[in-house]
């Protein structure tokens, strides 16, 4: 008997990572609160305290802790989550690559924020762009749908691979913002999350385990590329893991997402919320008569170059929005396309990068229609709703 | 090409094998030493030791594993009866 109830329900992002979270039902959720994660653990909080789920939440006393008890929880084989963002997440930053050099599959929902100085609260990418090179898997999401599934895909794919996941939303637009979104049944989720079962942890008395030790200059080297070796094999599993999800959804997840781009002459490349936005803009630039397209990148980390070097290999007019910048260097998204097409056959192209909202300041509709609209160049980055 | 990358242990998770261990006890300048008569054995010192090298012994008092204690004295500053006394060893021992 096939349990196929699903459920149509109106919820903010946050909640709808809360739910996901409690339908895998982690053993360990260490939490400190930031602005704008913490309703995904208050949420989840309220879920403990009503008896919906079992986790023992462990309130620390900084994100470096969180990240610090998730690795030990981990360690010790249980399943690890926790959420957070900005100055939070550069604070855990001490600890990601020692999560990934573990090859433990930590979960962590991130509710993507401007970092300071000045405070900022509100959503940009620049946190999670800080952090791109330190072993951790980087999804983006589009909308609170988005969130819930990709939530449930990355608990499966961090333990098939042994590597830690960041699920990303835009912070306020997607965490804070109620959208429509289907749920998945409870018993066809923990199946398809299953049991977490460690090849090595800590509890193993049997046969003991020392986790991190020191690696002398005769060694690591070694260690860092057999880690490298496990970032490969990503892709394909993400693949496998959207291919069993799509059996319980009937939503097709990818690494890059492409939107009306068969006959496209002007593509935008973009991630994050505002995928959306740019997807409603070249619906009504197409009824105008401009042939545009959208990829959407779905995987930041790994980063899929292949498949973007096949979407974009004809293009002569792309452009590529960032919602963050890398001072003393190209905006990161703007980065990666152009690494991925310097191999392209079509030589002769135009890659223009833009930057956006940062610190949560508004893109609409209308601003991505006339960037489609404007000539683009080879030269230096324009910046959109800069006053 | 020599490709030893390829067996290296995955997550430089490796086997511990104490035997083989070297004796970190080795490195201390001081030494705690239990006095078992005021010893109550609330167990604060075993939670306490970063090394874990505080057992109990059979009458539930602290036992201390010189072979790997490194004399930082947290359980003679834990211990509630004052039970134990940091002595320093002769240099180098």
């Amino acid at each position: 008997m096939i349990i196929d109830k699903k459920k149509n329900i109106a919820l903010t992002g946050s909640a709808a990572a809360a739910k996901a979270l409690g339908q895998i039902e982690p053993e360990v959720m260490p939490v400190y609160p930031i602005t704008p994660q913490t309703p995904i653990i208050e949420t989840y909080a309220q879920m403990v305290s009503e008896g919906e789920v079992i986790t023992e939440m462990i309130e620390v006393e900084s994100e470096h802790s969180a990240m610090s008890a998730c690795v030990g929880a981990s360690a010790a084989g249980a399943r690890a989550i926790t959420a957070s963002s900005s100055q939070g997440l550069l604070l855990m930053s001490e600890i990601l690559p020692i999560a990934a050099g573990l090859r433990l599959p930590i979960l962590m929902v991130v509710s993507s924020r401007a970092i300071s100085a000045p405070i900022n609260i509100h959503g940009d990418h620049q946190d999670v762009m800080a952090l791109r090179d330190l072993g951790w898997i980087q999804i983006f999401c589009e909308n609170v749908q988005e969130v819930y599934d990709t939530t449930i895909l990355a608990m499966r794919l961090a333990e098939m691979v042994r590597l830690p996941v960041m699920v990303i939303m835009d912070g306020f637009t997607t965490s804070h913002c109620v959208e429509n979104l289907e749920i998945i049944d409870d018993r066809l989720v923990s199946d398809f999350v299953g049991k977490c079962i460690p090849k090595k942890h800590l509890l193993d008395f049997a046969d003991p385990k020392s986790f991190g030790p020191v690696a002398l200059p005769n060694s690591y080297f070694e260690f860092k590329r057999s880690q490298l070796e496990a970032v490969s094999s990503v892709m394909s599993t993400f693949n496998f893991v959207a291919g069993e999800f799509k059996k319980i959804s009937q939503r097709n997840y990818e690494p890059i997402e492409t939107y009306q781009i068969d006959d496209a002459e002007k593509i935008l490349v973009i991630a994050g919320s505002n995928s959306g936005t740019a997807k409603v803009a070249v619906d009504e630039l197409r009824n105008e008569g401009l042939k545009a397209g959208v990829v959407k990148i779905r995987m930041f980390r790994p980063f899929p170059y292949l498949l973007l070097k096949q979407v974009l290999n004809n293009i002569e007019n792309i452009a590529v929005m960032d919602r963050s910048l890398s001072f003393g260097s190209n905006p990161p998204l703007y980065s990666e396309v152009l690494n991925a097409l310097f191999f392209a056959d079509k030589q002769v192209k135009i890659i223009q990068s833009y930057v956006y909202g940062l610190g949560g300041r508004e893109i609409f509709k209308e601003e991505i229609k006339s960037i489609f609209k404007k000539e683009w160049e080879n030269s230096r980055v324009r910046f959109v709703g800069l006053k | 090409m020599n490709e030893s990358w390829k067996k290296i242990e995955e997550g430089a998770i490796i086997s511990h094998d104490l035997k083989k261990a070297p004796k970190t006890g080795d490195w201390s300048y001081m030494k705690p030493l239990v006095d078992k008569k005021l010893c109550i054995g609330c167990g604060s010192c075993f939670n306490y030791c970063p090394e874990a090298a505080i057992d109990f012994d059979v009458s539930r008092k602290a036992d201390i594993d010189y072979h790997f204690c490194k004399g930082c004295g947290v359980c003679a500053t834990v211990c509630p009866k004052k039970a134990i006394r940091m002595k320093r060893t002769s240099i180098g021992g």
